[in-house]
Protein backbone atom coordinates (compact mmCIF):
# COMPACT_ATOMS: atom_id res chain seq x y z
CA UNK A 1 0.00 0.00 0.00
CA UNK A 2 2.74 2.45 0.99
CA UNK A 3 4.32 1.24 -2.23
CA UNK A 4 1.15 2.53 -4.24
CA UNK A 5 0.95 5.96 -2.76
CA UNK A 6 4.56 6.57 -3.32
CA UNK A 7 4.32 5.08 -6.84
CA UNK A 8 1.05 7.71 -7.42
CA UNK A 9 3.00 10.54 -5.95
CA UNK A 10 5.63 10.37 -7.63
CA UNK A 11 3.63 9.64 -11.36
CA UNK A 12 1.60 12.95 -10.58
CA UNK A 13 4.56 15.03 -9.99
CA UNK A 14 6.34 13.74 -13.19
CA UNK A 15 3.08 14.33 -14.87
CA UNK A 16 3.37 17.89 -13.84
CA UNK A 17 6.60 18.55 -14.65
CA UNK A 18 6.98 17.36 -17.67
CA UNK A 19 3.04 18.75 -18.51
CA UNK A 20 3.90 22.09 -17.69
CA UNK A 21 7.18 22.16 -19.62
CA UNK A 22 5.45 20.38 -22.39
CA UNK A 23 2.89 23.49 -22.39
CA UNK A 24 5.84 25.82 -22.16
CA UNK A 25 7.56 23.99 -25.26
CA UNK A 26 3.60 24.48 -26.94
CA UNK A 27 3.95 27.77 -27.19
CA UNK A 28 7.09 27.92 -28.80
CA UNK A 29 5.68 25.61 -31.15
CA UNK A 30 2.55 27.42 -32.11
CA UNK A 31 4.70 30.56 -32.83
CA UNK A 32 7.08 28.58 -35.01
CA UNK A 33 4.06 26.77 -36.68
CA UNK A 34 1.46 30.18 -37.05
CA UNK A 35 5.01 31.79 -38.40
CA UNK A 36 5.35 29.54 -40.89
CA UNK A 37 2.42 29.24 -42.05
CA UNK A 38 2.33 32.79 -42.28
CA UNK A 39 5.83 33.09 -44.14
CA UNK A 40 7.57 34.18 -41.46
CA UNK A 41 10.87 32.90 -39.43
CA UNK A 42 8.89 32.62 -36.07
CA UNK A 43 10.88 33.31 -32.72
CA UNK A 44 14.72 33.06 -34.15
CA UNK A 45 17.60 34.89 -32.05
CA UNK A 46 17.67 33.17 -28.55
CA UNK A 47 19.67 30.38 -28.90
CA UNK A 48 19.21 27.48 -31.35
CA UNK A 49 16.29 27.92 -33.45
CA UNK A 50 15.07 30.45 -30.96
CA UNK A 51 14.77 27.40 -29.14
CA UNK A 52 15.91 29.29 -25.50
CA UNK A 53 12.68 32.02 -26.44
CA UNK A 54 11.11 29.54 -23.89
CA UNK A 55 13.17 30.41 -21.27
CA UNK A 56 13.64 34.18 -22.03
CA UNK A 57 9.25 34.49 -22.07
CA UNK A 58 9.44 32.39 -18.46
CA UNK A 59 12.23 34.43 -16.99
CA UNK A 60 9.75 37.68 -18.55
CA UNK A 61 6.81 36.02 -17.09
CA UNK A 62 8.66 35.46 -13.24
CA UNK A 63 10.12 38.76 -13.04
CA UNK A 64 7.20 40.71 -14.09
CA UNK A 65 5.32 42.72 -11.41
CA UNK A 66 2.32 41.33 -10.32
CA UNK A 67 -0.33 43.60 -10.66
CA UNK A 68 -4.38 43.25 -8.90
CA UNK A 69 -6.55 46.19 -9.19
CA UNK A 70 -7.61 48.06 -6.67
CA UNK A 71 -11.23 47.47 -7.33
CA UNK A 72 -10.40 43.95 -7.92
CA UNK A 73 -11.78 41.25 -5.73
CA UNK A 74 -8.58 40.27 -4.28
CA UNK A 75 -8.77 36.62 -3.22
CA UNK A 76 -11.22 35.71 -6.00
CA UNK A 77 -8.70 37.17 -8.60
CA UNK A 78 -5.60 35.52 -7.19
CA UNK A 79 -7.40 31.96 -6.81
CA UNK A 80 -9.33 32.00 -10.54
CA UNK A 81 -5.80 31.54 -12.13
CA UNK A 82 -4.82 28.51 -9.99
CA UNK A 83 -8.35 27.37 -10.53
CA UNK A 84 -7.34 26.55 -14.68
CA UNK A 85 -4.00 25.35 -14.06
CA UNK A 86 -5.24 22.97 -11.39
CA UNK A 87 -8.57 21.55 -13.27
CA UNK A 88 -6.12 21.05 -16.42
CA UNK A 89 -3.80 18.91 -14.43
CA UNK A 90 -6.27 17.11 -12.50
CA UNK A 91 -8.03 15.85 -15.32
CA UNK A 92 -5.31 14.16 -16.74
CA UNK A 93 -5.44 12.00 -13.41
CA UNK A 94 -8.09 9.80 -15.00
CA UNK A 95 -5.87 9.41 -18.96
CA UNK A 96 -3.55 6.65 -19.56
CA UNK A 97 -0.31 8.68 -20.79
CA UNK A 98 1.21 5.62 -22.17
CA UNK A 99 1.47 1.63 -22.29
CA UNK A 100 2.52 -0.18 -19.18
CA UNK A 101 5.92 -0.68 -19.02
CA UNK A 102 8.81 -1.89 -16.58
CA UNK A 103 11.38 -0.11 -15.19
CA UNK A 104 14.10 -0.88 -12.42
CA UNK A 105 11.95 -4.47 -12.21
CA UNK A 106 8.76 -2.42 -11.31
CA UNK A 107 5.67 -2.73 -13.73
CA UNK A 108 3.91 1.04 -14.58
CA UNK A 109 0.87 1.86 -15.38
CA UNK A 110 1.27 5.28 -16.27
CA UNK A 111 -2.40 6.74 -15.16
CA UNK A 112 -2.47 7.69 -12.09
CA UNK A 113 -5.54 6.58 -10.99
CA UNK A 114 -7.72 4.27 -13.31
CA UNK A 115 -10.81 5.45 -12.36
CA UNK A 116 -14.00 3.42 -13.14
CA UNK A 117 -15.75 6.36 -14.51
CA UNK A 118 -12.57 8.09 -16.10
CA UNK A 119 -13.71 9.81 -19.11
CA UNK A 120 -16.93 11.26 -17.03
CA UNK A 121 -14.18 12.65 -14.74
CA UNK A 122 -11.77 14.13 -16.98
CA UNK A 123 -14.74 15.78 -18.58
CA UNK A 124 -16.02 17.63 -15.29
CA UNK A 125 -12.90 18.53 -14.61
CA UNK A 126 -12.07 20.18 -17.71
CA UNK A 127 -15.77 21.68 -17.49
CA UNK A 128 -14.63 23.09 -13.78
CA UNK A 129 -11.44 24.69 -15.41
CA UNK A 130 -13.90 27.11 -17.02
CA UNK A 131 -14.73 28.68 -13.69
CA UNK A 132 -10.96 30.53 -13.98
CA UNK A 133 -11.81 32.82 -16.51
CA UNK A 134 -15.53 33.12 -15.51
CA UNK A 135 -13.85 34.23 -11.99
CA UNK A 136 -11.59 36.17 -13.68
CA UNK A 137 -13.45 37.81 -15.76
CA UNK A 138 -15.84 38.83 -13.04
CA UNK A 139 -13.22 39.73 -10.13
CA UNK A 140 -11.04 41.93 -12.11
CA UNK A 141 -13.46 44.92 -12.60
CA UNK A 142 -12.88 45.89 -15.99
CA UNK A 143 -15.15 45.60 -19.10
CA UNK A 144 -13.28 43.55 -21.45
CA UNK A 145 -13.01 41.01 -18.39
CA UNK A 146 -16.32 41.09 -17.42
CA UNK A 147 -17.49 40.52 -21.43
CA UNK A 148 -14.78 37.86 -21.46
CA UNK A 149 -16.58 36.14 -18.52
CA UNK A 150 -20.33 36.16 -19.91
CA UNK A 151 -18.58 34.89 -23.16
CA UNK A 152 -17.46 32.00 -21.21
CA UNK A 153 -20.92 31.28 -19.99
CA UNK A 154 -22.15 32.03 -23.21
CA UNK A 155 -19.29 29.04 -24.52
CA UNK A 156 -19.61 26.69 -21.66
CA UNK A 157 -23.68 26.64 -22.22
CA UNK A 158 -22.89 25.64 -25.84
CA UNK A 159 -20.26 23.38 -26.25
CA UNK A 160 -20.44 21.11 -22.88
CA UNK A 161 -23.55 19.37 -24.12
CA UNK A 162 -22.09 18.30 -27.44
CA UNK A 163 -19.23 17.04 -25.57
CA UNK A 164 -21.47 14.50 -23.25
CA UNK A 165 -23.81 13.63 -25.86
CA UNK A 166 -20.74 13.07 -28.76
CA UNK A 167 -18.40 10.77 -26.40
CA UNK A 168 -21.72 9.09 -25.21
CA UNK A 169 -22.02 6.99 -28.37
CA UNK A 170 -18.65 5.72 -28.52
CA UNK A 171 -19.16 5.18 -24.83
CA UNK A 172 -22.17 2.90 -25.31
CA UNK A 173 -20.25 0.56 -27.88
CA UNK A 174 -17.37 0.06 -25.09
CA UNK A 175 -19.34 -0.11 -22.34
CA UNK A 176 -17.12 1.40 -19.80
CA UNK A 177 -15.95 5.02 -18.59
CA UNK A 178 -12.55 3.89 -18.33
CA UNK A 179 -10.00 4.95 -20.92
CA UNK A 180 -7.92 1.96 -20.16
CA UNK A 181 -10.89 -0.09 -21.47
CA UNK A 182 -11.64 2.29 -24.74
CA UNK A 183 -8.27 1.52 -25.59
CA UNK A 184 -8.57 -2.49 -25.31
CA UNK A 185 -11.66 -2.33 -26.95
CA UNK A 186 -9.32 -1.16 -30.12
CA UNK A 187 -7.04 -3.45 -29.52
CA UNK A 188 -7.05 -5.15 -32.87
CA UNK A 189 -5.43 -3.02 -35.35
CA UNK A 190 -6.49 0.10 -37.29
CA UNK A 191 -9.68 -1.60 -38.38
CA UNK A 192 -11.03 -1.75 -34.51
CA UNK A 193 -10.48 1.97 -34.57
CA UNK A 194 -14.02 3.78 -33.07
CA UNK A 195 -13.28 6.36 -35.92
CA UNK A 196 -14.66 3.92 -38.18
CA UNK A 197 -17.70 3.39 -36.80
CA UNK A 198 -18.48 6.46 -35.39
CA UNK A 199 -17.02 8.84 -38.03
CA UNK A 200 -19.76 11.43 -37.01
CA UNK A 201 -19.23 11.58 -33.05
CA UNK A 202 -15.20 11.84 -33.59
CA UNK A 203 -16.31 15.10 -35.77
CA UNK A 204 -18.41 16.84 -33.11
CA UNK A 205 -15.82 15.73 -30.50
CA UNK A 206 -13.21 17.71 -32.44
CA UNK A 207 -15.24 20.47 -32.43
CA UNK A 208 -16.74 20.44 -28.70
CA UNK A 209 -12.93 19.78 -27.37
CA UNK A 210 -11.97 22.81 -29.77
CA UNK A 211 -14.56 25.12 -28.12
CA UNK A 212 -13.48 23.28 -24.55
CA UNK A 213 -9.85 24.64 -25.01
CA UNK A 214 -10.73 28.02 -26.17
CA UNK A 215 -8.77 27.35 -29.73
CA UNK A 216 -9.48 29.30 -32.83
CA UNK A 217 -12.50 29.01 -34.06
CA UNK A 218 -14.07 29.42 -30.43
CA UNK A 219 -11.88 31.69 -28.97
CA UNK A 220 -14.31 33.92 -27.82
CA UNK A 221 -13.10 34.34 -24.49
CA UNK A 222 -10.00 36.35 -25.12
CA UNK A 223 -10.18 37.39 -28.65
CA UNK A 224 -7.87 40.68 -29.02
CA UNK A 225 -9.52 42.18 -31.81
CA UNK A 226 -12.84 42.46 -29.72
CA UNK A 227 -12.15 42.52 -26.38
CA UNK A 228 -8.77 42.77 -25.74
CA UNK A 229 -7.63 40.16 -23.60
CA UNK A 230 -10.96 39.19 -22.39
CA UNK A 231 -10.60 37.24 -18.88
CA UNK A 232 -7.06 37.88 -19.32
CA UNK A 233 -6.75 41.59 -19.52
CA UNK A 234 -5.76 42.58 -16.12
CA UNK A 235 -3.37 39.49 -15.23
CA UNK A 236 0.23 40.11 -15.55
CA UNK A 237 3.11 38.01 -14.59
CA UNK A 238 2.88 34.74 -13.50
CA UNK A 239 -0.98 34.57 -12.60
CA UNK A 240 -1.31 35.08 -16.86
CA UNK A 241 1.02 32.09 -17.39
CA UNK A 242 -1.22 30.02 -15.30
CA UNK A 243 -4.09 30.73 -17.33
CA UNK A 244 -2.09 29.45 -20.72
CA UNK A 245 -0.41 26.96 -18.88
CA UNK A 246 -3.81 25.37 -18.22
CA UNK A 247 -4.44 26.28 -21.55
CA UNK A 248 -1.86 24.33 -23.04
CA UNK A 249 -2.20 21.77 -20.87
CA UNK A 250 -6.08 21.21 -21.94
CA UNK A 251 -5.12 21.10 -25.16
CA UNK A 252 -2.45 18.00 -24.71
CA UNK A 253 -5.31 16.52 -22.70
CA UNK A 254 -8.01 16.88 -25.68
CA UNK A 255 -5.32 15.56 -27.97
CA UNK A 256 -5.12 12.64 -25.13
CA UNK A 257 -8.72 12.07 -25.62
CA UNK A 258 -9.34 12.27 -28.68
CA UNK A 259 -6.38 9.79 -29.26
CA UNK A 260 -7.76 7.05 -27.16
CA UNK A 261 -11.49 7.14 -27.60
CA UNK A 262 -11.51 7.21 -31.08
CA UNK A 263 -7.86 6.52 -32.67
CA UNK A 264 -6.96 3.04 -31.03
CA UNK A 265 -5.14 4.71 -27.97
CA UNK A 266 -2.07 2.99 -27.06
CA UNK A 267 -1.79 0.22 -29.07
CA UNK A 268 1.09 -0.75 -31.17
CA UNK A 269 0.65 0.58 -35.07
CA UNK A 270 1.78 -1.97 -37.04
CA UNK A 271 5.65 -1.92 -36.76
CA UNK A 272 5.76 1.46 -34.40
CA UNK A 273 5.47 0.42 -30.21
CA UNK A 274 2.19 1.93 -28.44
CA UNK A 275 4.21 4.83 -26.48
CA UNK A 276 5.42 6.59 -29.85
CA UNK A 277 2.15 5.41 -31.56
CA UNK A 278 0.60 7.79 -29.30
CA UNK A 279 2.67 10.69 -29.05
CA UNK A 280 2.46 10.60 -32.41
CA UNK A 281 -1.60 11.02 -32.24
CA UNK A 282 -1.37 13.40 -29.54
CA UNK A 283 1.14 15.55 -31.65
CA UNK A 284 -0.93 15.18 -34.49
CA UNK A 285 -4.00 16.69 -32.78
CA UNK A 286 -1.65 19.34 -31.56
CA UNK A 287 -1.28 20.39 -34.94
CA UNK A 288 -4.38 20.45 -36.23
CA UNK A 289 -5.02 23.46 -33.44
CA UNK A 290 -2.05 25.00 -34.42
CA UNK A 291 -3.08 24.66 -38.15
CA UNK A 292 -6.49 25.40 -38.17
CA UNK A 293 -5.65 28.38 -35.98
CA UNK A 294 -3.80 29.40 -39.03
CA UNK A 295 -6.62 28.85 -41.52
CA UNK A 296 -9.94 29.89 -40.09
CA UNK A 297 -11.49 32.78 -38.68
CA UNK A 298 -13.33 32.85 -35.49
CA UNK A 299 -17.24 32.78 -34.83
CA UNK A 300 -19.60 34.96 -33.26
CA UNK A 301 -20.58 33.90 -29.82
CA UNK A 302 -24.17 33.88 -31.11
CA UNK A 303 -22.59 31.38 -34.02
CA UNK A 304 -21.11 29.71 -31.44
CA UNK A 305 -24.20 28.89 -29.53
CA UNK A 306 -26.74 28.51 -32.86
CA UNK A 307 -24.33 25.99 -34.09
CA UNK A 308 -23.89 24.24 -30.92
CA UNK A 309 -27.76 24.01 -29.80
CA UNK A 310 -29.47 23.83 -33.51
CA UNK A 311 -26.93 21.66 -35.60
CA UNK A 312 -24.25 19.99 -33.12
CA UNK A 313 -26.63 18.83 -30.13
CA UNK A 314 -29.53 16.93 -32.78
CA UNK A 315 -26.66 15.50 -35.02
CA UNK A 316 -25.57 14.20 -31.43
CA UNK A 317 -28.66 13.00 -29.91
CA UNK A 318 -29.19 11.48 -33.79
CA UNK A 319 -26.05 9.74 -33.47
CA UNK A 320 -27.19 8.16 -30.11
CA UNK A 321 -30.18 7.13 -31.43
CA UNK A 322 -28.79 5.34 -34.78
CA UNK A 323 -26.31 3.25 -32.65
CA UNK A 324 -28.50 2.53 -29.92
CA UNK A 325 -31.06 0.87 -32.44
CA UNK A 326 -27.84 -0.71 -34.45
CA UNK A 327 -26.76 -2.30 -31.02
CA UNK A 328 -30.14 -3.27 -30.78
CA UNK A 329 -30.65 -5.38 -33.57
CA UNK B 1 -17.22 40.65 -68.18
CA UNK B 2 -14.56 39.15 -65.75
CA UNK B 3 -12.88 36.99 -68.72
CA UNK B 4 -12.13 40.44 -70.80
CA UNK B 5 -10.28 42.04 -67.38
CA UNK B 6 -8.19 38.66 -66.87
CA UNK B 7 -5.42 40.52 -67.99
CA UNK B 8 -1.74 39.76 -66.86
CA UNK B 9 0.04 36.80 -65.35
CA UNK B 10 -1.28 37.49 -61.81
CA UNK B 11 -4.76 35.82 -62.83
CA UNK B 12 -6.70 37.83 -61.30
CA UNK B 13 -10.33 36.33 -60.40
CA UNK B 14 -13.43 38.09 -59.15
CA UNK B 15 -15.26 35.67 -56.71
CA UNK B 16 -18.07 34.79 -57.75
CA UNK B 17 -20.46 36.12 -54.64
CA UNK B 18 -24.25 34.86 -54.13
CA UNK B 19 -26.83 37.42 -52.51
CA UNK B 20 -27.37 36.53 -49.04
CA UNK B 21 -29.92 34.86 -48.30
CA UNK B 22 -32.54 36.19 -46.14
CA UNK B 23 -35.11 33.49 -45.16
CA UNK B 24 -34.22 30.82 -42.38
CA UNK B 25 -34.52 28.07 -45.34
CA UNK B 26 -32.66 30.09 -47.22
CA UNK B 27 -29.88 30.47 -44.84
CA UNK B 28 -29.80 27.01 -43.69
CA UNK B 29 -29.04 25.42 -47.13
CA UNK B 30 -26.59 27.65 -47.62
CA UNK B 31 -24.96 26.26 -44.11
CA UNK B 32 -25.26 22.93 -45.52
CA UNK B 33 -24.06 23.76 -48.98
CA UNK B 34 -21.04 25.03 -47.28
CA UNK B 35 -20.72 22.08 -44.91
CA UNK B 36 -20.83 19.57 -47.62
CA UNK B 37 -18.76 21.41 -49.87
CA UNK B 38 -16.01 20.80 -47.48
CA UNK B 39 -14.85 24.59 -48.10
CA UNK B 40 -13.43 24.90 -44.77
CA UNK B 41 -10.43 22.67 -45.84
CA UNK B 42 -9.39 24.55 -48.69
CA UNK B 43 -8.07 27.17 -46.05
CA UNK B 44 -6.19 24.52 -44.43
CA UNK B 45 -4.53 23.03 -47.80
CA UNK B 46 -3.55 27.32 -48.45
CA UNK B 47 -1.78 27.63 -45.51
CA UNK B 48 0.01 24.12 -45.11
CA UNK B 49 0.83 24.76 -48.71
CA UNK B 50 2.11 28.43 -47.57
CA UNK B 51 3.90 26.59 -44.72
CA UNK B 52 5.53 23.91 -47.21
CA UNK B 53 6.86 26.60 -49.67
CA UNK B 54 7.98 28.66 -47.16
CA UNK B 55 10.17 25.84 -45.60
CA UNK B 56 11.30 23.65 -48.60
CA UNK B 57 11.18 26.36 -51.40
CA UNK B 58 12.86 29.08 -49.77
CA UNK B 59 10.02 31.27 -49.86
CA UNK B 60 9.84 32.62 -46.48
CA UNK B 61 9.35 36.52 -46.73
CA UNK B 62 10.99 37.40 -43.45
CA UNK B 63 14.02 39.72 -44.32
CA UNK B 64 16.61 39.16 -41.21
CA UNK B 65 16.99 43.25 -41.34
CA UNK B 66 20.13 43.97 -39.61
CA UNK B 67 22.18 41.17 -41.12
CA UNK B 68 20.71 41.61 -44.98
CA UNK B 69 18.95 44.57 -46.54
CA UNK B 70 16.78 44.70 -49.36
CA UNK B 71 18.11 47.25 -52.14
CA UNK B 72 17.08 50.74 -52.11
CA UNK B 73 16.36 53.04 -55.20
CA UNK B 74 19.36 55.01 -56.58
CA UNK B 75 16.65 57.62 -56.23
CA UNK B 76 16.34 57.37 -52.39
CA UNK B 77 17.34 60.80 -50.35
CA UNK B 78 19.28 59.89 -47.59
CA UNK B 79 22.25 61.38 -45.47
CA UNK B 80 24.50 63.62 -48.30
CA UNK B 81 27.63 62.63 -49.70
CA UNK B 82 30.22 65.26 -50.64
CA UNK B 83 31.95 64.14 -53.67
CA UNK B 84 35.76 64.33 -54.66
CA UNK B 85 37.69 65.17 -58.77
CA UNK B 86 38.21 61.41 -59.76
CA UNK B 87 41.23 63.46 -61.59
CA UNK B 88 42.87 65.11 -58.65
CA UNK B 89 41.43 63.62 -55.31
CA UNK B 90 40.48 67.22 -54.02
CA UNK B 91 36.68 68.03 -53.37
CA UNK B 92 34.70 69.48 -55.67
CA UNK B 93 32.79 72.11 -53.64
CA UNK B 94 33.61 75.39 -55.05
CA UNK B 95 32.07 77.02 -52.04
CA UNK B 96 29.32 78.71 -54.39
CA UNK B 97 27.11 78.32 -51.38
CA UNK B 98 23.95 77.51 -53.79
CA UNK B 99 22.93 75.22 -51.51
CA UNK B 100 22.80 77.27 -48.63
CA UNK B 101 20.77 79.52 -49.80
CA UNK B 102 18.01 77.20 -51.39
CA UNK B 103 17.70 75.27 -48.44
CA UNK B 104 14.34 75.53 -47.41
CA UNK B 105 14.79 74.32 -44.00
CA UNK B 106 17.96 76.89 -43.23
CA UNK B 107 19.79 73.69 -42.24
CA UNK B 108 22.91 74.01 -44.85
CA UNK B 109 25.78 76.43 -42.74
CA UNK B 110 28.93 77.07 -44.98
CA UNK B 111 31.69 79.05 -44.79
CA UNK B 112 34.44 79.99 -47.15
CA UNK B 113 37.63 82.11 -47.35
CA UNK B 114 40.09 82.81 -50.44
CA UNK B 115 43.44 80.42 -49.65
CA UNK B 116 47.21 81.47 -51.03
CA UNK B 117 46.38 80.80 -54.57
CA UNK B 118 43.38 82.84 -54.36
CA UNK B 119 41.18 79.79 -54.73
CA UNK B 120 37.91 79.58 -52.88
CA UNK B 121 38.23 77.09 -49.94
CA UNK B 122 35.49 75.68 -47.65
CA UNK B 123 36.20 76.52 -43.84
CA UNK B 124 33.42 75.26 -42.27
CA UNK B 125 29.63 73.16 -44.19
CA UNK B 126 27.61 71.77 -41.71
CA UNK B 127 24.34 70.16 -42.19
CA UNK B 128 21.64 70.09 -39.28
CA UNK B 129 19.65 66.86 -39.82
CA UNK B 130 17.85 67.70 -37.00
CA UNK B 131 16.15 69.94 -39.41
CA UNK B 132 16.84 68.45 -42.62
CA UNK B 133 13.81 67.55 -44.61
CA UNK B 134 15.75 65.82 -47.59
CA UNK B 135 14.48 67.71 -49.83
CA UNK B 136 17.60 67.15 -52.35
CA UNK B 137 17.27 71.07 -52.91
CA UNK B 138 20.63 71.09 -52.47
CA UNK B 139 21.81 68.60 -54.59
CA UNK B 140 19.28 69.88 -57.89
CA UNK B 141 21.19 72.95 -57.34
CA UNK B 142 25.12 72.30 -57.14
CA UNK B 143 26.41 73.49 -60.22
CA UNK B 144 28.96 70.50 -59.94
CA UNK B 145 27.53 67.96 -58.47
CA UNK B 146 29.70 68.11 -55.51
CA UNK B 147 26.84 67.34 -52.95
CA UNK B 148 24.76 64.28 -53.62
CA UNK B 149 21.76 62.13 -51.59
CA UNK B 150 23.61 59.12 -50.48
CA UNK B 151 21.81 55.75 -49.58
CA UNK B 152 22.93 55.86 -45.40
CA UNK B 153 19.59 55.71 -43.82
CA UNK B 154 20.50 54.55 -40.83
CA UNK B 155 21.23 57.94 -39.05
CA UNK B 156 20.56 56.60 -35.58
CA UNK B 157 23.68 57.88 -33.49
CA UNK B 158 25.02 59.12 -30.68
CA UNK B 159 25.37 63.28 -31.40
CA UNK B 160 23.41 64.85 -34.11
CA UNK B 161 26.48 66.48 -35.10
CA UNK B 162 27.84 62.85 -36.21
CA UNK B 163 26.63 62.64 -40.24
CA UNK B 164 26.80 66.34 -40.47
CA UNK B 165 30.33 67.50 -41.02
CA UNK B 166 31.90 67.99 -44.41
CA UNK B 167 34.86 65.55 -43.53
CA UNK B 168 32.63 63.21 -42.24
CA UNK B 169 29.78 63.69 -45.84
CA UNK B 170 33.31 63.53 -47.94
CA UNK B 171 34.13 60.70 -49.79
CA UNK B 172 37.52 59.32 -48.19
CA UNK B 173 40.63 59.90 -49.76
CA UNK B 174 41.27 56.16 -50.05
CA UNK B 175 37.67 55.34 -51.36
CA UNK B 176 38.07 57.58 -54.42
CA UNK B 177 38.03 54.88 -57.02
CA UNK B 178 34.73 53.52 -55.41
CA UNK B 179 33.23 56.72 -55.58
CA UNK B 180 30.20 56.48 -57.77
CA UNK B 181 28.48 59.34 -59.70
CA UNK B 182 24.45 59.72 -58.66
CA UNK B 183 22.51 58.35 -61.63
CA UNK B 184 20.35 61.47 -60.98
CA UNK B 185 16.64 61.81 -60.21
CA UNK B 186 15.21 59.88 -62.69
CA UNK B 187 17.44 56.56 -62.27
CA UNK B 188 15.63 53.61 -61.72
CA UNK B 189 16.54 51.11 -59.35
CA UNK B 190 18.99 48.00 -59.83
CA UNK B 191 16.33 45.30 -59.32
CA UNK B 192 13.47 47.33 -61.55
CA UNK B 193 13.50 44.76 -64.31
CA UNK B 194 11.93 42.24 -61.67
CA UNK B 195 9.62 44.54 -60.47
CA UNK B 196 7.60 45.09 -63.48
CA UNK B 197 4.54 43.57 -63.54
CA UNK B 198 1.65 43.72 -65.80
CA UNK B 199 -1.84 44.86 -64.16
CA UNK B 200 -5.13 45.30 -65.15
CA UNK B 201 -5.41 48.18 -66.94
CA UNK B 202 -8.25 47.49 -69.32
CA UNK B 203 -11.25 50.11 -68.02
Amino acid sequence: MDGYIIGTIIKAVLILLILSALAGFGTYLERKVLAFMQRRLGPYHVGPYGLLQILADGIKLFTKEDFIPAGANRIIFMIAPAITAATAFIALAAVPLLPEFTIFGIKVRPIVSDLNIGLLFVIAMMGVGLYGPLLAGMAQENKWGLLGSARTAVQFLSYEVVTGLSILAPIMMVGSLSLIDFNNYQAGGISHWIIWKQPLAFILFLISGYAETNRTPFDLLEHEAEIISGYATEYSGLRWGMFFIGEYTNMITIGFLASLIFLGGFNPLGFIPGGIAIILKVSFFFFLMLWIRAAWPHIRPDQLMWLCWKVLMPLAVLNILITGIVMMV
Amino acid sequence: MSEKKRVGVQNYRFIELEPTPTTAWGKFKRVLKRSVKLELFVGLKVTFREMFKALFMGEMHTVKYPLEKLPISPRYRAIHEMKRLLESGHYRCIGCGLCEKICISDCIRMDTRYDENQRKEVVEYTINFGRCIFCGYCAEVCPELAITHGGRYETASEQRASFSLFEDMLTPIDKLKEQKEYPGFGAISPNADENIKKTPLAY
